[in-house]
């Protein structure tokens, strides 16, 4: 350790025309004598002297506020004299004395006055629209560049279109199938207590099949590939804008929009209806389990009245969805990497807002089609 | 600011080795730098100068051989050691290093916030002035670092460097990307620093204006090894090829041309920078 932080700044006032400085005025030493400072005033005598003698080390900061002192004293009419200073300490006073008077009046710079509550409104329903025209535009980009590839299939990248159904999908089976299986668990457990007490048991497998192939299995898939992939393309993108790494795509005559867009969008339009399979599957895997344990339905008793409950239309409404919500994923993955600008930190922001938004706009989409289906009489 | 001899050594590096896997880096290297200087290390791309910089602010440690900076052993550093040795020198890194997330007066504050009980205001003002000392404008202080330009960006990380009124500066390609206005800035902004405050300061450059006007030695590093030390003018009259690398090309002669017009002019009075030749 340096041996001259040891003593902490100190300020003493033996006679009134006297001030005794003693210890190390450095930024680490000055913290505590402060408000010592703001308290001292100017003797009735208008003369004052200042002793340095006792000043073991000075920094810019300790002269900074030893001369904003002086300053403050000779401003209220007071004659100030410093002495016995050591040489250097004399020297760095005075260059910090000089900046001190080039800088007094000098306007300390103030980041915009706190903005009232309906003012905040506003300028959030404003961010918000701009947010939501830019999406628009950015899906509107997005279909050109799809049309452009259909015109010219060449222009299709079949690699990261593989890569991402890899890592979308295939990848995330374990994660699908255990979440799927423990949630046809929860289903069946919670109904049959109800159907129990009507002795309606054979119903249990009713109830898991609709619900697992129409709603919970698209949905479950959704938010755990929004959570999964639509949050690592936000972090990407936004991590290679920061990067300029998509400004030199662009230079080099590549698309973004063709190289890392289109790749995901179309990966996850196939991936998502697989996996929602998958997590059919492993849904009523789940619920045909608890029914046996709980309900004492056999597992050929289940299925047999699985196939006569549940129709193939339940089977195709809960696939179609699917789509649908990887488009959403996709898009708003990749639109918020886009919208990455500056550093890290809005990398970490935009990673967030993409999952938010994509789990929002995915249980949005998952409403309208139960309104939708309900109207169509399916 | 203590009072200490000229000839002090801040730093001494001693048969220092660093390898990456296979790759030699540095093969026993031995340098000195004394109290209130102005040291520079060059080489070409790839010689080490680099790593060598951060063997010398702890964020790295070389496989071998000893580095003393401040008169502590850096491989024998405990915990508590390291902060204290830390906090008395500062570095201002190549792409500056700013914090993204705060503003550019609290860039320069947070040493200060970080490591003292200074008041909130005080922290500004003393932050707003050194912003001023490296040659910013007030109202620089309310930007957030994307906002501002290569040489901005580098005097703010330089202002930063300066909070904690370090004796020891270490400057990483300080004018690189810089306009040749920026960059003869920094020339006498590192020279006021050093003759103001009595600072020590070690950088890496390419610069040949800034080797020439300000510093006063200079570490050629290559093939692992230190090829040669001394000031520019020693060096320019050394035969190791490695060395003459430096010297012969047209840039080279141009700015050797323009310090030895120059000679003359200083003694008789301010020495400005040059006009810089066309690049």
């Amino acid at each position: 350790m340096n041996p001259l932080l040891a003593a902490p700044a100190a300020i003493a006032q033996p006679t009134p025309h006297e001030l005794a400085l003693s210890g190390s005025w450095t930024a680490r030493g000055i913290g505590a004598i402060e408000p010592q400072l703001a308290a001292l005033s100017a003797p009735a005598k208008p003369e004052l002297v200042v002793d340095g003698a006792r000043i073991e080390a000075l920094d810019t900061a300790g002269a900074w506020v030893l001369q904003k002192l002086l300053r403050r004293l000779r401003d209220e009419g007071t004659a100030v004299q410093v002495r016995d200073l050591r040489p250097g300490f004399a020297k760095l006073l005075e260059i910090v004395g000089r900046e001190v008077a080039g800088r007094t009046g000098a306007p300390i710079p103030v980041s915009g006055a706190p903005s009232s509550m309906l003012e905040g409104l506003g300028q959030g329903a404003e961010a918000a629209f701009k947010q939501a025209v830019a999406l628009l535009s950015f899906i509107g980009e997005s279909a050109i560049a799809f049309a452009g590839c259909i015109a010219h299939p060449s222009r299709f990248r079949w690699r990261p279109i593989l890569y991402n159904i890899r890592s979308a999908g295939f990848d995330a089976l374990p994660i699908v199938g255990l979440l799927s299986f423990l949630l046809g668990i929860v289903v069946a457990y919670q109904g049959a207590d109800q159907l129990r007490r009507y002795g309606a048991n054979i119903f249990v497998a009713d109830l898991v099949g609709l619900s697992m192939l129409r709603e919970f299995a698209p949905l479950i898939v959704a938010l755990i590939v929004a959570g999964r992939s639509g949050s690592a393309y936000a972090a990407q993108i936004g991590t290679m804008s920061v990067t300029e790494e998509i400004d030199a795509m662009r230079t080099l005559g590549i698309a973004p929009l063709d190289l890392l867009v289109l790749p995901k969008i179309l990966a996850l339009l196939v991936a998502l209806p697989l996996l929602t399979v998958f997590a059919d599957v492993l849904g009523v895997f789940g619920g045909m389990i608890m029914a046996h344990v709980q309900l004492d339905v056999g597992y050929g008793e289940f299925l047999d009245r699985f196939v006569k409950a549940v129709s193939p239309t339940a089977f195709l409404i809960g696939i179609c969805k699917a789509p649908v919500f990887a488009a959403i994923i996709a898009v708003v993955g990749c639109f918020q990497g886009f919208r990455t600008r500056g550093g890290a930190d809005s990398v970490g922001r935009h990673t967030t807002l993409s999952v938010v938004q994509a789990t929002f706009l995915v249980i949005v989409a998952d409403a309208l089609f139960s309104i939708a289906f309900s109207a169509l009489g399916l | 600011m203590q009072s200490t001899t000229q000839d002090e050594t801040v730093i001494e590096i001693s048969q220092v080795s660093t390898r990456f896997g296979d790759h030699v880096v540095h093969s026993g290297i031995d340098l000195e730098v004394r109290r209130a200087e102005i040291f520079a290390l060059i080489g070409g791309s790839g010689s080490g100068k680099s790593t060598l910089l951060r063997e010398m602010i702890l964020l790295q440690r070389p496989d071998s051989g000893s580095i003393r900076v401040l008169g502590a052993d850096l491989q024998a550093l405990g915990d508590d050691d390291a902060i204290a040795l830390r906090r008395r020198w500062g570095v201002m890194f190549q792409h500056g290093g700013l914090f993204g997330a705060l503003t550019v007066t609290e860039n320069v504050g947070l040493p200060l916030r970080e490591h003292t009980g200074l008041a909130d205001g005080l922290i500004d003002e003393i932050a707003a002035w050194k912003l001023s000392m490296t040659g910013l404008e007030p109202e620089v202080g309310a930007q957030y670092p994307s906002e501002l330009s290569g040489g901005m960006m580098k005097r703010a990380s330089l202002a930063r460097a300066l909070a904690l009124d370090p004796e020891l500066l270490f400057l990483d390609e300080p004018t690189a990307g810089l306009d040749p206005d920026s960059a003869g800035g920094v020339d006498q902004l590192v020279r006021r620093l050093r003759d103001l405050f009595g600072l020590t300061i070690v950088m890496i450059t390419h610069d040949l204006d800034l080797l020439w006007q300000v510093a006063d030695r200079v570490a050629v590093l290559g093939e692992g090894r230190v090829q040669g030390v001394g000031s520019m003018s020693e060096l320019s009259r050394m035969d190791n090829p490695a060395i003459r690398k430096f010297f012969g090309g047209p840039r080279g002669r141009a700015a050797q041309e323009q310090e030895q017009q120059q000679a003359g002019a200083r003694s008789s009075g301010e020495p400005g920078r040059p006009p810089s030749k066309p690049k």
